[in-house]
């Protein structure tokens, strides 16, 4: 009997249209290393934890072990098909490859990674999870910071063991080679909570930008009416995410507490942004008397300390209506970002349907982030 | 009739409106016994049951945003008497009709046997009470919603009172509205043309998203529009609107300015995805057009009347608005229940047209 | 429009395809169940190359739950954003009236009809013994 089998073409593709000048010299500001195997963070790691590592391993909360609850719908959890190195590594595992399809095809001026391996952030062992984060942030300087400098690191930390991860934010910081630390959204707790102040000040005494990268296993149903069955489902459900993300560190004043936090959501789209903004200003004028710490609305607090990455880019049903989405959240606070290899990336050249105006543009692909990072 | 909204009296701008969400509160437990069997009615008693409020933690009956000032009453939760549902709205505004959504703990008991109930009773309590009392209202139907069953028990045993036009849901219970589980529960809704309400609340069998248990009332109360975008999702992803194709669903209470951004999303993701939901054989937005209606208090506005048309634009339907007061919650102040900056032509549809076409039981005669 | 020979016919097997450039353009000539047909390598979405994608099945359920493959190998799976387009005409088939990848005639002819022209081969020799495919740009 003959058995369809796909035919999985693992040739990587160059682009067959060059990219304009307008498209050329961006700020990638959401680029994923992927690790060439299990065994890339062991130099970086003591004895103890390369046996832990072996024996136990990671533990998430969540039912599957080495895998995600809701998998993904192309090989390799997601990457896009044609992203595959031609000696079968892992998308993103290679750097070659990486210069090719992204960082020199375009020209890319800097490419922030957000690394979402080695399972530090999430681990229930919270000092396993300190050990890996800080392998993480050696990895990354080790195979991709100090090869190709376009690229710049993001810090590891598990936020449930904050000494450690405020030591690994003051260790990390002053060096130019990271640009921001990375906290998953999805925690055990809303990230404006008190627990957590502790280490968001820690990050902005360092001035360093919190990105708050899509993901993370925080044992809490993906919505707050339960498990969906599907990815279909799944997927969305990040934006519910980054709503509750948005509402916390606004109503729990940490903006009030730390004046110059600031927080970029990567990876949740950002279209819903508005919406959340005029919520929370109606209601917030009800209920104003729970939190009197509030000095400002609500969209004012969004306004000061939030940024968002484009990707995946919202596809509104008019194309124009991409505009005033934009305008009503500010151009200032909008960053282009890829997410090279995964599946949904986006194509600097074509996620916009509609033509932005010249300086919104400039301001999207390259200065916003540009000021935001500190970057020539 | 609704006539021109430009130089008349505020109050009269809601002459022969539908009121379709307004909310009479249980005055407390003891209120409820007369309405419960025998059984029950003994069980509840040796358990000093009679004695404990089932306020829920989505509504906290004293939080300002549940209760406007001028609606509170001597004695008792606001609207918890129908002379001041008369006053403060029937009567006030010349309402045609007025839907009873009745929010009680009865749906978010778990016990499904106690819920199960607690709903009979509840709903017993509305009818006796309420539409007995006053032929503009109608009600719709608590269910144990935690039982698709039992819900069904309560479906079948009051659909053939037409005052009961709806079936209510809170949007976040312990599965995501759409699985197989729940499908009893629309089967039954669809095969008695019954739309399902699904009102803003928790049963917070889970916190209100993968984030984790905020701190404050105002954030769960945000949230709410968070649970509004997943139920949906997952209404339409598990295919119930293919399975059920006559079933309307009205999301009530949910602020409706989140409803374009999460469509658009929810198409993009659908074009990339559609293989793991193949029985989607159209735009998740098509879908929803056709099946979902949303109450428009409160509603929350963008700030110019500009964006609020260009908002209008990307929901792209005008048949999709119904009006709604909310009472007594407090999102508008005075007799300013319909949301600033609406073309006329809309208010009528949203006001009349609209929840008739969703409602099919208000066009009968009583 | 001009006809091109991009391959012998034996070179694309069932279930295979080339990709070619004609005229400055990526082409991918797909032989499915003998039949040939040519899509542009370049996904109407976000200019994917399309063609590098997965040859696929046509995955349908008539109610949630009751899953059926239909029309093996005839769908093509843009490596990006997974948006399926059938091999045959390049309708997508999230939005078959409006959405499609550009899709070429294609043809078999016997080296014999070819030899004499009018056609253009840049890489392909024509001899009169074999079969060739022959698009339409």
């Amino acid at each position: 009997m003959n058995m369809p089998v796909l035919d999985r073409t693992p040739d990587p593709t160059t682009q067959n249209d060059r990219p304009g000048a307008s498209h050329l010299g961006f700020i990638d500001c959401d680029v994923h290393p992927y690790v060439k195997g299990p065994n890339d963070f062991d130099p970086f790691l003591s004895k103890r934890w390369l046996e832990h590592k072996k024996t136990i391993g990671g533990r998430t909360r969540q039912g599957l072990a080495k895998t995600s609850m809701y998998p993904r719908m192309s090989p390799g959890a997601g990457m896009r098909m044609d992203s595959w190195p031609k000696n079968g590594n892992h998308p993103g595992s290679d750097l070659p490859l990486m210069r090719e399809q992204l960082l020199d095809l375009f020209d890319v001026a800097y490419g922030l990674l957000a690394p979402l391996v080695g399972g530090g952030p999430g681990e229930r062992n919270v000092e396993f999870g300190a050990a890996m984060a800080t392998a993480c942030n050696e990895w990354q300087l080790a195979n991709w910071c100090d090869p190709d400098p376009r690229l710049l690191g993001a810090i590891q930390v598990n936020i449930e063991w904050p000494e450690a991860a405020i030591a690994e934010i003051e260790k990390r910081a002053g060096d130019r080679r990271f640009a921001q630390v990375n906290i998953p959204p999805r925690g055990l707790e809303p990230l404006g909570r008190r627990r957590y102040w502790p280490v968001l000040e820690a990050c902005a005494a360092n001035d360093l930008p919190v990105s708050l990268h899509l993901g993370g296993t925080s044992g809490h149903a993906s919505t707050g009416g339960g498990w969906p069955s599907f990815y279909h489902e799944e997927h969305p459900s990040y934006v519910q995410t980054m709503q509750t993300l948005v509402t916390s560190l606004v109503c729990e004043g940490v903006f009030e507490q730390i004046p110059n936090l600031k927080i970029v959501l990567v990876e949740g789209g950002f279209a819903w942004l508005p919406a959340l903004c005029w919520r929370l200003d109606k209601h917030w004028k009800r209920l104003k008397a729970e939190v009197p710490h509030l000095k400002r609305s609500p969209s004012e607090y969004v306004h000061d300390h939030v940024w968002v990455t484009t990707q995946p880019i919202e596809e509104p049903e008019r194309p124009q209506d991409m505009l005033s989405i934009l305008e009503w959240i500010g151009p200032e606070r909008v960053m282009f970002s890829t997410d090279y290899p995964h599946w949904d990336q986006d194509d600097p050249r074509y996620a916009f349907k509609v033509p932005l105006p010249d300086e919104w543009k400039r301001k999207i692909y390259r200065e916003n982030a540009k000021a935001l990072y500190k970057l020539d | 009739m609704v006539h021109s909204t430009e130089d008349r009296p505020a109050s009269d701008k809601l002459t022969g409106a539908i009121d379709c969400d307004v909310h009479p509160a249980v005055p407390n437990t003891r209120a409820l016994l007369p309405y419960f069997d025998d059984y029950w009615r003994e069980h509840i008693l040796r358990r000093g049951l009679e004695r404990e409020s089932f306020e829920t933690s989505s509504y906290p009956v004293n939080a300002p945003i549940n209760g406007r000032p001028d609606w509170h009453l001597p004695s008792g939760p606001p609207a918890s008497n129908l002379v001041a549902l008369q006053t403060h709205v029937l009567d006030r505004w010349g309402l045609s009709h007025a839907i009873c959504n009745v929010i009680h703990g009865a749906q978010v008991m778990l016990s499904e046997d106690l819920s199960a109930a607690f709903c009979r009773a509840v709903n017993n309590w509305i009818k006796a009470e309420w539409l007995d009392r006053d032929p503009r209202l109608r009600a719709s139907i608590v269910v144990p919603q935690h039982s698709a069953d039992l819900a069904v028990e309560e479906i079948e045993r009051l659909a053939g009172d037409r005052r009961f036009v709806q079936v209510l849901l809170l949007a976040m219970a312990e599965l995501p509205l759409g699985r197989r589980q729940n499908w009893p529960i629309y089967r039954a809704a669809e095969a008695h043309g019954l739309p399902i309400g699904i009102h803003a609340g928790s049963s917070f069998r889970h916190p209100p998203s993968a984030g984790g248990w905020p701190s404050y009332y105002l954030e769960d109360y945000v949230s709410q529009a968070q649970g509004f975008q997943a139920a949906l999702n997952s209404l339409v992803s598990e295919g119930v609107f293919v399975k059920f194709p006559g079933l309307k669903v009205v999301l009530i209470e949910s602020g409706v300015a989140w409803l374009p951004a999460s469509l658009w999303r929810l198409d993009k993701t659908w074009r990339g995805v559609r293989a793991e939901v193949p029985w989607l054989e159209e735009q998740p937005t098509e879908t929803v057009r056709r099946h979902v209606r949303l109450t428009v208090q409160p509603f929350d506005a963008p700030p110019t009347e500009a964006q609020l048309h260009t908002l209008l634009e990307q929901i792209g339907s005008d048949r999709m608005l119904l009006f709604s007061s909310d009472y007594p919650h407090w999102h508008f102040d005075g007799d300013e229940a319909l949301p600033s900056g609406l073309p006329a032509e809309l208010i009528r549809k949203m006001c009349v047209d609209n929840p008739l076409d969703t409602y099919p039981r208000l066009k009968e005669t009583t | 429009m001009t006809r091109h020979v991009v391959a012998r016919v034996d070179e694309i097997q069932p279930g295979q395809r080339k990709i070619v450039t004609v005229r400055g353009r990526e082409i991918g000539i797909f032989n499915v169940g003998n039949d040939f047909f040519g899509l542009i390598n370049r996904c109407p979405h976000q200019g994917a190359p399309l063609c590098r994608g997965e040859v696929v099945s046509r995955l349908v359920a008539p109610m949630p739950g009751d899953y059926r493959l239909t029309r093996p190998g005839e769908m093509i799976r843009c490596p990006w954003h997974c948006w399926e387009f059938d091999i045959r005409t390049g309708q997508s088939l999230c939005d078959p009236n409006s959405v499609q990848a550009r899709a070429f005639d294609v043809a078999v002819e016997p080296g014999k009809a070819l030899v004499d022209g009018p056609f253009v081969a840049e890489s392909v020799q024509v001899t009169v013994e074999e079969n060739y495919v022959v698009v339409t740009v």
